[in-house]
């Protein structure tokens, strides 16, 4: 079988440990506000792989890896294309090279044995209540939740990410119920803010869709810095 | 002896052997950079007059030229920037950046570079000179062929020495250290007794060189005096040491003005000398640096008078001092010292500066701490080179050094005949115009018959390319022989050859430009439609294409491979064809700036690039045509083969935004390890490094006096930002910066 893939980056340094292979998988049904991938969305793709394909030309950057870079299959969805995905992280880890999940949950289960062979899961918490998070992505929470139960019941390291959206979530408020949300999960190796940004307009524009956060400015960093270290203390 | 005292070893005792005295006595240092020192009062005063110099050169092009007194290392009396605060003396001339004229290599471009700034040299000494001499330009003009004429004002063969010195000659400038002048003389005059069975040419002229050679080092001797320097007998200490080493380079720089005049590998060598005397309580470590410090501060001074069209090949006056750095023994001992360490925190005490150009030879093995602090400095500086020592340690050795920007001989044993570069791009539109020039409508390469399809034919495309390939070898070593054999005869590096072993092994070294283009353009002709637009007189002027096509840069065999084959098809094509002296064929993919200028001077190709488009420099993927991100484009270069096919070095810039490598510092300086790790262990061969923004450059080229010292590593080099011309300032700014996604 063959995996929907939009891109790879061969020199993904900031999704996951060290570099990273980043896989972008296609498909997506989240339709968060804020997406910067909108072209990720479709389940198809240009670029067609198969499992055993893909991990012919991971391996090709083995020896850029070192002792913490290896793959990160991110997206749009990774959890969209389940028996590939798993095809693929096994075939990774029998050639020993790490692997990390970059999802928001929000898949078509089996997750049990995708994690069997994820060494990482990196979660991005969309919203914690079920308004906001329908508001936000279109869609329920509970599919995310249930994501996240099994990875804690697997004792899976997890990072969380959240993104800072003015008007939507960048109140003292909503971090401290992060901090607490966040506090009642374990192996949590870090949580990232990533404060949002305005450069996928462009995308939109050309794939005629209609950008709904238009008169939304970008993130403060330095005010989604400040919000961190409130997280943090 | 004093000077040898505790030094182990017997062999290099009894004959030339540096290699040997280094493995015996050096000690590698596997710590960190916390034992570095920062700049001594004394080193703060010169560095400061020259950087007062610098400012004023940099609005006039020149600081100053003698103009009374020619090329030679006895010819000019000592001078100083600061006496009183110099450790380390001697200047090229009576005073700092005051350039020497050499009218050896061509009395015209001497003449063209004095006009340029404004001098005029000292009627008596021009007039004389031109009754007397003849210079190695006359002599090359004299023997080149009509063919040679025409590609080379074509730009089909650009920035041969055939006006200027050669240069790529690295004398062992640690003999004088070691044995002290008397000693290498000794030796000169026993090799001279050997050669005495006078039965060919070759005997004779070695004769002659020999004897140049042993007058030369009696000149050293004599300028070393002029600064109270007694160099004919071995350095006894660390200041000593670095002394005698730098007046064997003076010397050379005095005396030639060869486009890159490298140092070679010094730093290993001297750290004996050091650890010897912080041993024996006679230095500090902050005198250590003072030392090393104040050496580097004369290599940045380093000076060339050259003319504008010479600025336009090779940017921003460079002098390639290249030092090469640490790499790894034949046991598989890493030889990085403290020294090496020393040499790189020049960096951070002087600031950073495109010169010496600082090359670190790198091993999977170097030790970690090194491998770190070499990522720090890049990416504090941009200024450090990388070169794989893993893949030149097995054929030369392990006491090479890198000439200029990426061509490897072992040092004092080999040296090189420097061939400049071809241009590839323009040999595939020869084939498809039929030899007819694209610019000029002259015919440049006779007998090709022009391809009138409609639309290109891969197989009939490539096999006329490759026949035209097959003359322009020919041509190419043609002009490499009449090169060579002139420049020996007009303008013998006499000082350089006498720091050599008597019988040298010599690599000649030609070089391509424009890969990446005619690898993309036959990409294109196999994968898509490329239909030529044709002029009146039938000849290509632009290309439509209809479809996609694989592009070199994304780690797709498909186009890759057609590189690997063009450079394999070309060095086998110049190793049909006997050369001067039996020196050995040598291929390297390197264009310094020319790239600017090839471009110019070529039309569009069958890639899609526009006519006068400046070609992606040295072994680069076109920029904007890599498209899976920067490891990619890093694998599809390491794919171009080094050992015998491109053996003089495939050159690779990379250039990175600090935010796309990492949240961190600490995260930046591992990832670049990672990357270099990786990147050498594909077996590349070089590699620039480049963490900027590219919105610093182009405030830095609106408003220069903000960046007074931003160094960017181009193809090969490192170069001041700030001199380069607008035209190559733009090239830089456009090509790909790898960030985040």
């Amino acid at each position: 079988m063959k995996g929907y893939i939009n891109s790879i980056e061969t020199m993904g340094l900031v999704d996951g440990p060290g570099i990273r292979f980043v896989v972008f998988m296609q498909g997506c049904r989240l339709r968060c506000l804020y997406c910067h991938n909108p072209e990720t969305w479709n389940k198809e793709s240009e670029l067609e792989l198969t499992a055993n394909e893909l991990v012919k030309r991971i391996l090709r950057y083995k020896n850029y890896f070192g002792e913490e870079g290896g793959v990160t299959f991110s997206g749009g969805e990774p959890l969209l294309q389940p028996e590939f995905l798993i095809e693929a992280l096994k075939l990774c880890k029998q050639c020993n090279i790490h692997t990390c999940l970059d999802t928001a949950g929000f898949g078509l289960g089996n997750y049990e044995e995708i994690l069997k062979y994820t060494d990482l899961v990196i979660m991005d918490i969309k919203a914690l209540e079920k308004g906001a998070y329908k508001n936000l992505t279109g869609q329920h929470i509970e599919e995310s939740l249930q994501f996240l139960d099994i990875c804690q019941k697997l004792n899976k390291k997890m990072w969380i990410r959240q993104v800072i959206v003015p008007g939507i979530n960048d109140t003292e408020e909503y971090v401290l119920k992060l901090k607490e949300f966040v506090s009642n999960l374990k192996n949590i190796e870090k949580v990232e803010f990533l404060p949002y940004e305005t450069l996928g307009i462009p995308k939109y524009e050309k794939l005629k869709i209609p950008y709904r956060l238009e008169n939304v400015s970008p993130m403060n960093t330095k005010r989604c810095q400040e919000l961190y270290t409130l997280f943090e203390k | 002896m004093e000077a040898w005292k505790n030094f182990k070893g017997e062999t290099w005792k009894n004959e030339i052997n540096v290699e040997d005295f280094i493995l015996n006595n050096y000690h590698e240092y596997q710590g960190n950079d916390t034992f570095l020192e920062g700049i001594s009062d004394k080193t703060k005063k010169v560095w400061d007059k020259i950087s007062e110099l610098l400012k004023i050169e940099l609005e006039r092009g020149v600081l100053d030229v003698e103009t009374k007194i020619v090329s030679g290392i006895d010819n000019f009396s000592a001078g100083y920037i600061d006496k009183e605060n110099e450790v380390i003396v001697g200047l090229q001339t009576d005073a700092p950046l005051k350039r020497i004229v050499n009218l050896y290599g061509g009395i015209r471009m001497a003449h063209t570079s004095l006009e340029a700034y404004g001098y005029e040299l000292d009627k008596t000494v021009g007039d004389y000179f031109k009754e007397f001499r003849k210079s190695h330009n006359d002599g090359v003009f004299d023997a080149y062929t009509p063919d040679i004429r025409r590609a080379r004002s074509a730009g089909l063969l650009t920035g041969l020495p055939d006006a200027y010195g050669r240069g790529r000659i690295i004398g062992d400038y640690r003999r004088v250290a070691l044995y002290g002048v008397d000693y290498l003389i000794e030796q000169k005059k026993n090799d001279l007794n050997e050669l005495c069975d006078v039965t060919n040419e070759e005997t004779i002229r070695l004769r002659e060189e020999v004897c140049e050679q042993i007058r030369a080092l009696e000149e050293m001797k004599s300028m070393a005096n002029k600064y109270g320097c007694d160099i004919s007998v071995p350095a006894t200490n660390a200041k000593e040491a670095i002394q005698w080493l730098y007046f064997g380079y003076l010397a050379s720089v005095k005396e030639n003005n060869g486009a890159a005049e490298s140092i070679g590998r010094t730093s290993t060598f001297l750290d004996i000398y050091i650890e010897r005397d912080l041993e024996e309580g006679l230095l500090t470590e902050k005198e250590a640096q003072e030392l090393v410090d104040q050496f580097i501060i004369k290599l940045r001074i380093i000076r060339h008078l050259r003319t504008p069209e010479y600025n336009e090949l090779f940017a921003g006056d460079p002098t390639w001092v290249t030092e090469s750095l640490a790499g790894m023994t034949l046991d598989g001992k890493s030889l990085v010292t403290k020294n090496s360490f020393r040499y790189l925190h020049t960096l951070i005490n002087l600031g950073t500066s495109p010169e010496p150009n600082l090359t670190v030879l790198w091993s999977d093995n170097l030790p970690e701490n090194f491998k770190k602090y070499c990522s720090k400095i890049s990416i504090l500086t941009d200024a450090i080179q990388y070169e794989n020592d893993d893949i030149m340690r097995p054929i030369y050795g392990d006491d090479y050094a890198i000439a200029c920007c990426v061509s490897a001989m072992k040092v004092g044993k080999q040296m090189q005949f420097f061939g400049a570069r071809c241009n590839l791009a323009k040999s595939l539109l020869y084939a498809i115009n039929g030899g007819i020039d694209e610019k000029s409508g002259k015919l440049v390469v006779e007998n090709v018959s022009r391809i009138t399809d409609e639309v290109l034919d891969y197989e009939k495309t490539k096999d006329a390319y490759y026949s035209v390939l097959e003359r322009v070898a020919k041509t190419y070593v043609d002009a490499m022989n009449i090169i060579h054999y002139m420049h020996d005869k007009y303008a013998y590096e006499k000082i350089q050859m006498a720091l050599h072993d008597t019988n040298v092994e010599r690599l000649m070294a030609f070089g391509v430009a424009g890969l990446s283009v005619a690898v993309d353009s036959l990409s294109a002709i196999k994968y898509a439609k490329v239909k030529p637009i044709r002029n009146e007189e039938g000849v290509a002027i632009d290309f439509e294409i209809e479809g996609d096509y694989p592009k070199y840069g994304n780690d797709d065999d498909r186009v890759d491979d057609i590189a690997v084959d063009l450079v394999t098809k070309f060095v086998s094509e110049l190793k049909k064809h006997p050369l001067y002296k039996n020196a050995i064929h040598t291929l390297s993919v390197l264009t310094i700036t020319s790239n600017v200028v090839y471009g110019k001077k070529t039309g569009a190709t069958p890639d899609g690039r526009k006519a006068g488009v400046a070609f992606a420099p040295g072994a680069n993927p076109m920029h904007g045509r890599d498209s899976n991100g920067a490891l990619a484009s890093l694998n599809s270069v390491a794919k171009v083969p080094y050992k015998d096919i491109c053996q003089d070095g495939v050159s690779n810039t990379f250039s990175i935004v600090p935010n796309a490598l990492g949240h961190s510092e600490e995260e930046r300086i591992d990832n670049l390890v990672h990357i270099l790790d990786g990147y050498f262990k594909q077996g590349a061969h070089h590699l620039n490094v480049n963490v900027l923004n590219r919105e610093m450059l182009i405030d830095a080229m609106e408003n220069p006096g903000k960046y007074p010292t931003l160094t960017i590593r181009v193809s090969g080099y490192a170069v001041n930002f700030n001199r380069l011309s607008k035209e190559q300032q733009k090239e830089v700014i456009s090509r790909t910066f790898h960030e985040v996604m």
